[in-house]
């Protein structure tokens, strides 16, 4: 199976460094730049447009309400090191965090870790 | 993990300062909506927060430490007024245009390499940190920026025997943790034993495909520390899962891997693959379908389509080259299609039509590539409202924006051009014309002067306007000024118009005193040279006690325009298609001499200049004789009527403009150089000098024909 990775960020300079790591590392990205052609691209089109924009954690709920995407691992960037985050993005069910500023070896290891 | 050393952040950084323009503008926008009244105070001070947010997070990973320091200020203060800790009074407001000042400063300095003096915006930082109640008011420390430490593995020497049991909380998988992976990892660390404990498993038919059921017991022989085993379930530890790990044997320190985590309780994982298990992975252990881990968005086919559509980032060196190689294709064709427009399309359909269709291709190749180029004037508008509150502050008056036409589309490269001339004429409006308060209410008008701003496609070009319910210009003060400069002879007659349109001479300048505004004189000329050198012309019109209104008009492209092709003697000229009113072969009586102005067209009761261009181009073998020759009535900017006498008209043509600056020097009279289809090199006319040029040629002829008569 091809592994494949969805990069989701505002930030075209953030995206950038993530796919060109990932890429680096045999890995296929997509990249998405808000929340919802990041549902697009998981989903096909069947996705309520009508939201202008959504945050990562509500991004990481709408993911895991497909069923397909039940179990799929899903990373949540951030750069606070604090808990609260890391707590919030739990309870939306993401697989796990990386904080911001990272390195390429770190982010290779944790993505290896859960889509090796 | 070896380290990478071609990774090289640096490939990076134009795409993160690119961004960072971008933010920077967006964010002065939204502040000064913000300071407007926003409808939506929250969602802009999100917008806010969220640019100073993606600054940081950039600068972060270039460590730019200072404007990282710096930013962080600036957004824990966004929130203080996000979550209400603060309020957005007027001066908040400031302190964030300040704010976001200083951090465009930052950005810069990043940018350029230079280093900021350590204070550099220390007063701003602190003025940000008093909007952080109390508690918050430290500009904490931003985030860490330097790398994380590659996870630690840790370093005791020898090998130890660990203990491990990993029991997954039912949601385990949930999160998109899957313990087979967890199970690989850990193998990966040494010799390892897998024990499985199925007991929690229900029948099958209550089974939950998405609920974890097995947990497991594992013993690793490994050299790795403690810290390399819980890294392994770092996302899952606590929550998602029990976790424990003994050594057998002596104690080791725990360690600390903060630079990630995963969530989560390891799942049921179906089999135990990897290791060896001394419980016979019995059938239908493995409920849980492995297929859940797929990872996002598998495959391009689910509608990665999707995603990039809304547009892409292209450097515009690149867009330049399409747009050249564009324009010389547009030379071919026409070229092409002068070869064979001695072929009838009987004897050869297929070439006839087949030419045809790449005309009309090339055409609308054109098109999109401009389309390209194109972007919204919003772009150069955005300024105009910090500019005019600024300096309203600054000169004690009161003035509101008014804009319109913001999402006019125009080249880019016209963009740019625009800049400074547009800041110059706002200036100058706020400066010159509207008056104080009190002057405008003792004239019955409302304190709060308004400049209008706008932009509109006209004729194919876009017409810009500046405008204000001001004073209007000082004629009177003007022509003053202007003999007082030599710029007019004392005694001249001028028109209002003429009058008008002095301001823009060089050196010019009415304020009485110099300001920190304007009044250096260097203003309005300087506007109307970027202004022509874009190919546009600026006018200006006045109502003494209304208002002056400037009027901008430029070219909507720079490579590109539709011309009429015409015929003086040998030479080739071309005339571009918005100019022309229509063209006729006057008789003998609407050609006329008048005295005192020279040749005249009348027409339809309208008295037209004529303009030989021969005369004003010294060409011989032209048709001289008016009634003989075509006139060609075009139409200046300015709205004035002038005739140009040519041999004749050769047709329609576009014409793609090569700059006579750059490849030659600036004529007088003459805007541009094109390539004709059969390789000629023509001239295109810059209508509005060609009037100028005229007046003056036919003024000395007159002059000289008195002299002359004087002489007798």
């Amino acid at each position: 199976m091809a592994k494949c990775v969805l990069a989701v960020d505002d930030s075209k300079t953030m995206r950038d460094m993530v796919s060109f790591t990932l890429r680096g590392a045999g890995y296929t990205v997509i990249e998405a730049d808000n929340g919802v052609n990041a549902l697009k691209a998981l989903v096909g089109q069947k996705v309520d447009v009508n939201m202008p924009e959504m945050d990562g954690i509500t991004l990481v709920r709408k993911i895991r309400g497909q069923p397909q995407h039940a179990g799929t691992p899903v990373l949540i960037l951030t750069t606070e090191s604090d808990q609260s985050k890391k707590d919030e993005g739990r309870g939306a069910g993401a697989t796990g965090w990386i904080v911001k500023p990272f390195s390429p070896e770190k982010l290779l290891q944790i993505v290896a870790k859960v889509c090796p | 993990m070896a380290e990478d050393q071609s990774y090289d952040l640096s490939r990076f950084k134009a795409t993160y300062f690119e961004e960072c323009s971008e933010l920077l503008a967006s964010a002065e926008e939204t502040i000064a909506r913000l300071q407007e009244g926003s409808e939506h105070p929250e969602d802009d001070l999100n917008a806010l927060f969220r640019c100073v947010h993606s600054i940081k997070g950039g600068g972060g990973a270039f460590a730019f430490e200072d404007l990282v320091h710096f930013a962080h200020v600036f957004e824990t203060s966004m929130d203080a007024l996000r979550s209400g800790r603060a309020q957005l009074t007027p001066h908040v407001g400031d302190i964030l245009v300040r704010g976001n000042d200083v951090l465009g400063d930052f950005v810069r300095a990043a940018q350029e390499g230079a280093t900021l003096p350590a204070d550099h915006g220390a007063e701003v930082k602190a003025l940000l940190a008093g909007i952080i109640s109390g508690e918050a008011a430290a500009p904490a420390k931003p985030a860490p920026t330097a790398p994380a430490a590659p996870v630690a593995v840790s370093t005791e020497p020898g090998y130890a025997t660990w203990k491990i049991r990993l029991i997954p909380a039912a949601g385990l998988l949930r999160t998109g943790n899957d313990p087979l992976l967890m199970i690989r990892e850990l193998a990966s660390l040494g010799e390892m034993n897998v024990a499985v404990d199925r007991s929690q498993l229900p029948p099958l038919a209550e089974m939950d495909a998405q609920n974890a059921y097995l947990s497991w017991t594992f013993t690793l022989v490994t050299d790795k520390g403690r810290g390399a085993i819980e890294e392994v379930f770092e996302f899952v530890a606590g929550d998602s899962a029990d976790v424990v790990i003994e050594q057998i044997g002596a104690e080791v320190d725990a360690q600390e891997g903060d630079g990630w985590g995963l969530f989560a309780p390891l799942p049921p994982a179906a089999e135990t693959v990897a290791a060896p298990t001394p419980v016979a992975a019995s059938a239908g252990a493995t409920p849980p379908p492995a297929a859940t881990h797929a990872p996002p968005a598998k495959g391009g086919d689910t509608g990665a389509g999707g995603i990039h559509t809304s547009s892409i980032r292209v450097d515009l060196d690149r867009v330049d080259r399409l747009v050249n190689m564009v324009g010389e294709l547009v030379i071919t064709q026409a070229m092409l299609g002068q070869q064979a427009s001695g072929f009838s399309i009987e004897s050869h359909p297929e070439l006839v039509q087949g030419l045809q269709e790449l005309s009309h291709h090339t055409r609308e190749l054109q098109e999109s590539v401009m389309a390209i180029r194109a972007q919204p004037i919003k772009a150069l508008f955005s300024r105009a409202p910090r500019l005019v509150r600024d300096l309203s502050a600054k000169l004690n008056k009161q003035a509101r924006l008014v804009m319109s036409g913001e999402n006019t589309e125009v080249d880019k490269t016209v963009i740019e051009q625009l800049s400074d001339p547009l800041t110059h004429l706002i200036r100058n409006s706020l400066d010159h014309g509207i008056e104080t308060p009190e002057e405008r209410i003792a004239q019955g008008k409302p304190a709060e002067g308004t400049i209008h701003l706008g932009a509109e496609h006209r004729s194919g070009r876009v017409v810009i306007q500046v405008s204000d319910d001001g004073k209007g210009i000082d004629r009177k003060r003007v022509l003053e000024k202007a003999i007082e400069k030599g710029l007019v002879d004392r005694g001249a007659q001028l028109t209002d118009e003429q009058i008008d349109q002095m301001i823009f001479a060089p050196g010019f300048s009415t304020a009485a005193q110099v300001s920190d505004v304007s009044g250096r004189g260097v203003g309005m000329d300087v506007v109307r040279r970027n202004i022509q050198d874009v190919g546009g012309r600026v006018v200006v019109q006045s109502t003494p006690g209304e208002g002056s209104r400037f009027i901008l008009s430029l070219p909507l492209t720079l490579a590109v325009m539709d011309g009429m092709l015409v015929a003086v003697g040998n030479e080739r000229y071309v005339l571009p298609l918005t100019n022309i009113v229509e063209s006729l072969r006057p008789n003998a009586q609407q050609a006329r001499t008048l005295v005192n102005v020279g040749d005249v067209l009348t027409l339809r009761g309208d008295y037209i200049r004529l303009i030989r261009l021969y005369d004003l181009f010294g060409i011989k073998n032209a048709i001289t004789e008016t009634t003989r020759g075509l006139v060609v009535v075009v139409e200046t900017e300015g709205g004035d009527r002038i005739g140009l006498l040519v041999d004749e008209l050769l047709g329609q043509q576009q014409v793609v403009i090569k700059s006579l600056d750059s490849n030659y020097r600036p004529v007088e009279g003459i805007s541009a150089a094109t390539i004709l289809g059969d390789g000629r090199v023509a001239l295109i006319l810059d209508v509005g000098a060609l009037r100028i040029m005229g007046e003056r040629l036919n003024r000395s002829q007159v002059e000289a024909a008195a002299n002359a008569e004087a002489a007798e």
